[in-house]
């Protein structure tokens, strides 16, 4: 990024002097190369987000087979539209339905499904979220703006190293026959975590 | 793509908080990208940092995670990198 300017109004933080004292000695003993640290920053900057899901879960509403697959297995169906890379392996498209709403979280640390989401954002890894997320899902949910109806059961998933989980928005009512480019612009990154409803 | 399934930034949340998180986090991909790693090497040393330290920055238990990897492999000691950490300041 480029606020390096070789000079900085502030004086650096512990954690940014290591970060740099790091990144200064992998790259001088040809550890890493820093090209690929800045391909890195910018793909997640740039390419990868929650505009890779959206066309993940646009794809599963216009077309039952492919939705099929995702269902059965999610990263090789997310693989099909090309996508993949860390965080990737092992992910299980949840669905909601007109009685079962699913939310994500990860109790752990933040796994979450990098190549379809982008990195998490920070209230997904915040220890309030990821602790009262399990505990009282719909009171969260609700504070959340997202209000689920009482007869709708809420699942709530904890990712892990064996499974990273992307929620599968219902298709919304009166979108027959709307393209699928349209539909994808309209499945927004808190739906598949699933604290919101589209 | 326009709307909220565009880029992480443009639903309202920076992917960096700043310019040194993006660097920790190309360091770690890079780091196990380019020596053959496994994902989860990494991985589980952050769930340990985070575990430890779970109202710390996000990234800071990256940063933490990242040098527990690298002195675990011998690539920098924990010695140098205090030093240089510590000159980087002046």
């Amino acid at each position: 990024m480029s606020e390096d300017h070789g000079h900085h109004p502030e004086p650096l933080s512990d954690v940014e002097r290591r970060a740099r004292a790091l990144e200064e000695l992998l790259t001088e003993k040809g550890i890493v190369r820093a090209e690929f640290i800045d391909q890195v920053v910018e793909a997640y900057a740039q390419d990868i987000g929650p505009m890779n899901g959206a066309k993940v879960v646009a794809r599963a509403w216009v077309d039952p087979e492919y939705k099929q697959r995702l269902l059965a297995d999610g990263s090789a169906a997310i693989a099909e539209l090309g996508f993949g890379g860390p965080e990737g392996d092992h992910i299980v498209a949840v669905e909601n339905t007109p009685d079962v709403h699913n939310v994500v979280v990860c109790t752990l640390c933040s796994c979450y499904p990098w190549p379809v989401l982008g990195l998490p954002p920070n209230w997904y890894k915040s220890p309030p979220y990821r602790s009262r997320m399990v505990r009282e899902p719909r009171t969260v949910l609700a504070e959340m703006g997202c209000d689920v109806p009482e007869h709708v059961e809420i699942r709530v998933w904890d990712s892990s190293a064996e499974m990273r989980y992307l929620v599968l928005p219902a298709r919304p009512p009166g979108t027959d026959g709307v393209g699928e480019d349209e539909l994808a612009a309209t499945v927004t990154r808190d739906a598949m975590i699933g604290v919101a409803r589209p | 793509m326009a709307g909220d399934a565009a880029l992480p930034r443009e639903n309202g949340e920076l992917v960096f908080d700043a310019p040194w998180q993006g660097r920790v986090l190309g360091m770690a991909l890079a780091l196990v990208e380019q020596r053959g790693l496994d994902w989860d090497d990494f991985r589980q040393r952050l769930i340990t940092a985070v575990d430890a330290e779970p109202t710390r920055l996000y990234y800071d238990s990256w940063a933490a995670a990242l040098t527990d990897l690298v002195v675990d492999l011998g690539l920098v000691s924990a010695h140098e990198l205090e030093s240089r950490a510590a000159r980087v300041a002046r």
